[in-house]
């Protein structure tokens, strides 16, 4: 990383590059219109709307994360609703047991629960870090139609094992009576949840963007491309995908676990295949492999259930025909619509 | 340094090596030649362990390595330059260099040097270079791997005659710097008197070895059709 460092500053001498790009822009914009949008509504008093945009951000998130394995690995993952969730119920066992004064997971010398969102955030992602880990231990060693079957396989179990455990909710699902606590912050104030959403989706663009602009991601897209000839260059492939996972997996079950603090409550349906899916949509009709390809697929996906929701409740039919004409007339998504290209397609 | 003995390599069912011998030495340019269909290719894919050999063993450094996974065989300090200038055309002349880098003499600022078209292109898409070009970045991205003995498989092929022998004059820069080459080509002219051995190949079977001077009319009009 520190020679590609070295060599970006002699860059910025020897030719000064364009400071944006049409990308950048479009993703400056996006960014910027959802903050916009959360402040207004917020002050013109429609805390609906705030927590809509609060919603964008989150699952935009959780596509974030995907798109690392998706679009910059390559990895088909059909099981990150396994991360979602993970993160969901991570956040919702915490404060159950901080509520209830109990241990977590009724083992006595475990300590009872939080109800602090950071504390909570890192337990969650270290459990997704883990989960991942062993999954792509596992799934990364098969390739194609069956990878997307393995990850799909591995969702679905922890969506049963979710579903058949009593003690936090099993199908019902658990409540977060109170909404976890950021420091000094009013977290139940709407235009607060969304600034700490929002300002973590933007950790999560940067730090993939400093990833992939770094040898590490170089390495990625060549593992993605060809794999061989990364071998034949003495590195091996799989450990960068591996890495690549696991972050990845990470990243959604931030989401995840902003998810449940957003809605007050988690339910295996965070699990369920329906969601793996629905984040997929999420960064194929945002653009596949573009930093804020997520953030324009979770713009479209959300207004349009709200607003052709609103409408029809077969709102999801005219979604179906969105996704078959961005697969064939724009298979770049609303990204490459908007920005032209990929750099790295 | 890289000694092959009597291997054999199958694709599936159907044999393509049936006993290749082969040795380089230290700072020794290796041709290996043969008409099409020979087993150049496969020779060099069954020394990167990429279509391992099913019989016969492949040394490198001492070091027996028939049977490792292909990023281990390149560690040891084997460079590839594949055939048909394979570049990650969608990463930068830049990332192609350094994504697969290793520590060593071989640096950017060298590599440029030896080709300075690359430092001219270095923050374009590899997309964007012409044939020779993507050619010398693949050189590039191999050497910068440190190797100690560099494969070339078809490195001229197909290229204009200004930028092949720019070409052959990194390759004798390389040579003089001491490098281990074990080169495929078919421009006998050029290869020829910049190879210190010659080893041909015919129908899967190392047929003839020996100092390109030696190589007479007949063998070249029996083996290499010219």
């Amino acid at each position: 990383m520190t020679s590609l460092d070295s060599t970006q500053q002699s860059r910025a001498k020897s030719r000064p590059l364009p400071a944006f790009t049409r990308e950048q822009w479009v993703s400056l914009i996006l960014l910027a219109g959802l903050a916009l949008a959360a402040s207004v509504a917020h002050f013109a008093g429609e805390p609906y709307f705030v927590d809509l945009a609060s919603r964008i951000a989150i699952i935009a998130l959780a596509g974030v994360g995907l798109n690392l394995a998706l679009g910059f690995g390559g990895l088909v993952s059909f099981g990150h609703a396994a991360f979602f969730g993970l993160g969901g119920y991570t956040v919702s066992v915490g404060a159950f047991h901080a509520f209830n004064m109990t241990p977590i997971l009724g083992i006595d010398f475990l300590p009872a629960g939080s109800d602090q969102m950071v504390p909570l955030w890192i337990t969650a992602m270290s459990v997704c870090g883990v989960v991942a880990w062993l999954i792509g231990r596992i799934s990364l060693g098969t390739s194609g139609v069956y990878f997307i079957m393995i990850t799909l396989a591995f969702a679905q179990m922890i969506y049963y094992f979710a579903v058949s455990w009593p003690a936090y909710g099993g199908e019902d699902g658990l409540p977060i009576y109170i909404r976890n606590q950021f420091y000094g912050l009013d977290t139940t104030n709407s235009l607060v949840f969304f600034g700490l959403s929002f300002a973590l989706l933007l950790l999560a663009l940067g730090f993939c963007q400093r990833i992939m602009a770094a040898r590490f991601g170089a390495a990625l897209t060549m593992a993605r491309l060809n794999p061989v000839r990364l071998a034949t260059a003495g590195v091996e492939p799989r450990p960068i995908k591996q890495v690549a996972f696991v972050i990845s997996g990470m990243i959604t079950g931030l989401a995840g676990a902003l998810y449940a603090d957003l809605n007050g409550f988690v339910g295996p349906s965070m699990l369920s295949w329906h969601q793996s899916g629905e984040i997929m949509v999420i960064v194929i009709l945002g653009g596949v492999g573009r930093l804020c390809g997520p953030l324009a697929g979770a713009i479209l996906i959300v207004l349009m259930e709200t607003f052709l929701g609103g409408l029809t409740e077969h709102w999801q039919f005219f979604l179906g025909l969105i996704i078959l004409m961005v697969v064939l007339f724009a298979p770049g998504g609303v990204m490459g619509l908007l920005a032209g290209r990929a750099r790295h397609a | 340094m890289l000694s092959v003995n009597a291997i054999q390599t199958c694709y599936g069912p159907s044999q393509a090596l049936f006993g290749v011998d082969l040795t380089v030495e230290a700072g020794e340019l290796v041709a290996l030649m043969g008409r099409n269909g020979m087993g150049k290719t496969t020779t060099i894919r069954t020394i990167f362990g990429l279509t391992p050999a099913s019989a016969g063993e492949v040394q490198f450094a001492g070091q027996n390595i028939t049977r490792l996974a292909p990023h281990r065989i390149a560690r040891l300090g084997l460079g590839l330059v594949p055939e048909g200038r394979r570049c990650f055309t969608n990463l930068t002349v830049r990332e192609n260099l350094l994504a697969t880098a290793n520590p060593g003499d071989w640096t950017q600022n060298r590599v440029e040097a030896l080709f300075p078209r690359l430092a001219e292109r270095r923050h374009q898409l590899a997309l964007t270079l012409s044939g020779g070009e993507q050619q010398m970045l693949a050189i590039g991205r191999a050497l910068m791997t440190n190797p100690r003995l560099l494969v070339l498989d078809e490195a001229t092929e197909g290229l204009a005659p200004v930028i092949r022998q720019e070409i052959w004059k990194a390759i004798a820069i390389l040579k003089e710097a001491g490098m281990s080459i074990l080169l495929v080509d078919k421009t006998l002219n050029e290869l020829l008197p910049r190879a210190d051995r010659c080893l041909i190949l015919e129908k899967g079977q190392s047929v003839w070895n020996g100092h390109p001077g030696e190589l007479g009319d007949a063998v070249k009009d029996r083996y290499l059709g010219v």
